[in-house]
């Protein structure tokens, strides 16, 4: 286990004082906004899996920041910050997790799997070491088409023992492609700590033997990590040689919200959680004059005025109507016209989402509407909790 | 009309394609200075150069991946696996990314991508390397999946595929590669895809053959018609998904008879499904039960005759069509 690594960069020169402020802002937003995904989740508003980056923020926000607008970002099961970092509504990032037809994947994605194409966040991805060919494709495209893009291939310590790394790495390498690999260290691979799944523990030094040298910033903190990964980009893009980046961070909270954290102590959660990077981080700012308490408090306040907009936009937002439950299977065209499935109710092979009017009489649609029923809550009962205890401030 | 091999059809295809289209490429192990292990892309890193025509290592999952990846910010990659057993290391790309992606994020974006891949018995390669796994891929959403028998359709639906927007499946066969036949000369000759041939016509029984057993079925009813009287409709799908149904239905509805012929095992088969689809569909018009005719519910032998025994041949499909027409005792 990796002790926490105080002062690699705290020293670092601070960025101009609106970046200093639009990091800090960012990475507020996405601690309440996880925070209140916690709370919607304990509501039961939010179903399935629910991971939360919360001590993360830094390595988010710091790496996100190094990337231009056309560059490609792509992420994990973990990746709510990632696309609200890249500028996605948290209304509809609140929406996807509520299922919602406003949600940024329409209510099909959920929570790990996020979408904004506009944003270039081309997706939050459920399987573990499933995304890093994917964000070789990405590179790939742009070296053939000859544009000036990168990617940001962001996954987690578990990943790095999949097959997928070693072959892409490899393919990366061999095919010079402008990618840069950022292993988000938190340490667990879910429950298992890393030097109990990973023989090595320097995860920088994994990718050497494939090709792909390593680089290491401190993942709590923002200007380190932004610093690394804006070099790591730069080889990437003008040197055209994929470069590893580890980002050493911790998660404060579990796995997911079914993780019991037997696998840890609270002591070392609690030594962890004294470099909370928004803590630190804005009383740096503060401290060196970048703005004064009150415009830090204020700044959260926004934040969590935001969250309290975008719990209220998801939940009005109405479900998906069952009429789109094959939609977007296949692009249409004149060979493929419709979806081609055999629905297990009708026996009747449907054809066209032209007919999709056929859909409001399945059998189903009772199943269908006690699901939509049983998520509804009272207005009252969705309201931000009065006290501040659910706060994750470290 | 020009007559060529399967394996040049495609060549043609893949070379029409890329002449037609810079966006599109290959990627594949031993698909270029190799020129294919099957020699289906013999010519084509000449042709078009490195940039186009990738050799790659040995890494079925990350090139698939890789395929997807670039075929969502722009490309049109056609990737090669040199067999379908070999696919399997791809399922995690092709089943829980190339065919979800699309509708798991809201149909924000598309995945034009084809993985091509030849399967079938017949030259003693064992059990990893001689499946024929069409079922697996029609169980997919998200997937189209071509089979094609001719040398005509090899090139047509290659390059509709090609063309679709959607991720395609492309199922070669080892055997077929060296077979000829006459191909359009058009260089816009395509096959649509969800378009059933009718390979021969008759009243009295019909036949679904898939892949090359389309070719073993057609002269199964050759024999049929000749020894014992019986004429039989052979029907080619050409592509399970989208699946031309009303063709084979339309088919039974006309001889109440209705064989299904695969080289693929029984359990959740092609024929396992077509069956249950015309049992459903059409149960008032058939005359006897509809009859499978699969390969082995094993894994594939090395040994010849072990192996012949294997996958279906013309006696059990002309055994299987008696027993719809003199129901066994």
């Amino acid at each position: 286990m990796a002790e926490p690594v105080a002062d690699l960069a705290a020293n670092a020169e601070l960025p101009e004082p609106d970046v200093a402020r639009e990091w800090l802002a960012t990475m507020t937003l996405i601690r309440r906004f996880e925070e209140r995904a916690g709370e919607m989740y304990a509501k039961a508003k939010v179903g399935g899996f629910l991971h939360l980056a919360i001590g993360e923020e830094a390595t988010i926000v710091g790496s996100t920041r190094a990337l231009r607008d056309q560059d490609y970002l792509i992420s994990t099961y973990r990746s709510h910050g990632h696309t609200l970092a890249r500028g996605s509504d948290p209304k509809r990032v609140m929406a996807e997790l509520f299922g919602r037809v406003d949600g940024l994947c329409k209510g099909r994605g959920g929570s790990m799997h996020m979408f904004d194409l506009e944003r270039r966040f081309m997706g939050g991805y459920g399987i573990v070491g499933g995304n890093l060919p994917i964000a070789a494709g990405f590179a790939l495209a742009s070296d053939y088409l000859g544009l000036d893009e990168a990617t940001l291939c962001q996954f987690g310590d578990g990943a790095s023992n999949q097959g997928t790394f070693g072959e892409t790495m490899n393919l990366a390498a061999l095919w010079k492609l402008p990618v840069v690999f950022m292993i988000t260290n938190n340490q667990f691979g879910m429950g298992t700590s890393l030097e109990r799944h990973s023989a090595v523990t320097d995860l920088l030094r994994k990718g050497e033997g494939f090709g792909v040298p390593g680089m290491r910033c401190d993942g709590m903190d923002v200007q380190d990590t932004y610093k690394v990964t804006l070099e790591a980009l730069r080889i990437a893009r003008e040197e055209r040689r994929p470069v590893l980046v580890e980002a050493l961070t911790y998660r404060f909270r579990g796995h997911s919200m079914a993780d019991p954290e037997e696998y840890r102590t609270k002591e070392q959660v609690d030594e962890w959680r004294k470099r909370d990077p928004l803590a630190v981080f804005g009383s740096r700012l503060v401290e060196e004059g970048v703005m004064s308490a009150d415009e830090r408090e204020a700044l959260d306040a926004e934040a969590i005025e935001r969250i309290d907009g975008a719990v209220a936009f998801a939940d009005a937002s109405p479900h998906p109507s069952p009429n789109e439950l094959y939609d977007d299977i296949y692009v249409l065209g004149d060979q493929v016209r419709g979806w081609y499935s055999i629905d297990e109710r009708t026996s009747t092979p449907h054809r066209g989402e032209d007919e999709r009017g056929m859909t409001e009489n399945l059998p189903g649609h009772a199943d269908y509407e006690r699901a939509v029923g049983s998520s509804e809550t009272p207005p009252a009962e969705i309201e931000k909790p009065a006290d501040d205890a659910q706060r994750d401030d470290g | 009309m020009a007559v060529m091999r399967y394996r040049e059809a495609l060549n043609a295809a893949l070379r029409e394609e890329m002449a037609r289209d810079e966006n599109v490429m290959l990627m594949g192990e031993d698909i270029g200075v190799f020129n294919g292990a099957f020699k289906v892309t013999a010519g084509l890193l000449e042709e078009f150069g490195e940039q186009r025509v990738r050799d790659t290592p040995i890494s079925e999952n990350t090139i698939v991946g890789m395929g997807v990846g670039a075929a969502m910010t722009g490309l049109r990659p056609v990737v090669e696996l040199m067999t379908i057993n070999f696919s399997l290391l791809a399922m995690d790309q092709i089943v829980n990314h190339a065919a979800s992606i699309r509708y798991m994020f809201g149909g924000q974006v598309k995945v034009p991508l084809v993985v091509r891949m030849p399967q079938g018995a017949g030259h003693q390669l064992g059990p990893t390397h001689s499946h024929s796994w069409e079922a697996l891929f029609l169980h997919v959403p998200g997937l189209l999946v071509a089979v094609p028998t001719t040398a005509a359709d090899a090139k047509g639906l290659l390059k509709s595929a090609i063309r679709d927007d959607n991720p395609v499946i492309f199922i070669e066969h080892e055997y077929l590669y060296g077979q000829r036949g006459e191909v359009p000369d058009d260089d816009d000759h395509t096959v649509q895809f969800g378009q059933a041939a009718i390979r021969r016509e008759g009243s009295d029984v019909t036949i679904v053959g898939i892949s090359r057993m389309a070719l073993t079925a057609a002269r199964a009813a050759k024999t049929l018609s000749e020894k014992h009287g019986i004429e039989a409709e052979v029907i080619d799908p050409r592509t399970l998904r989208p699946l031309d149904l009303d063709t084979i239905l339309a088919s039974v509805r006309r001889t109440n008879r209705c064989v299904i012929v695969e080289e693929g095992w029984p359990h959740g088969g092609v024929g396992a499904n077509l069956a249950a689809l015309v049992s459903e569909q059409a149960f008032d018009d058939l005359d006897a039960p509809v009859q499978r005719v699969t390969g082995a519910d094993v894994p594939m032998p090395y040994s010849k005759p072990l192996e012949q025994l294997a996958f279906p041949h013309e006696p059990q499909v002309i055994d299987a069509v008696l027993a719809t027409i003199k129901p066994r005792r």
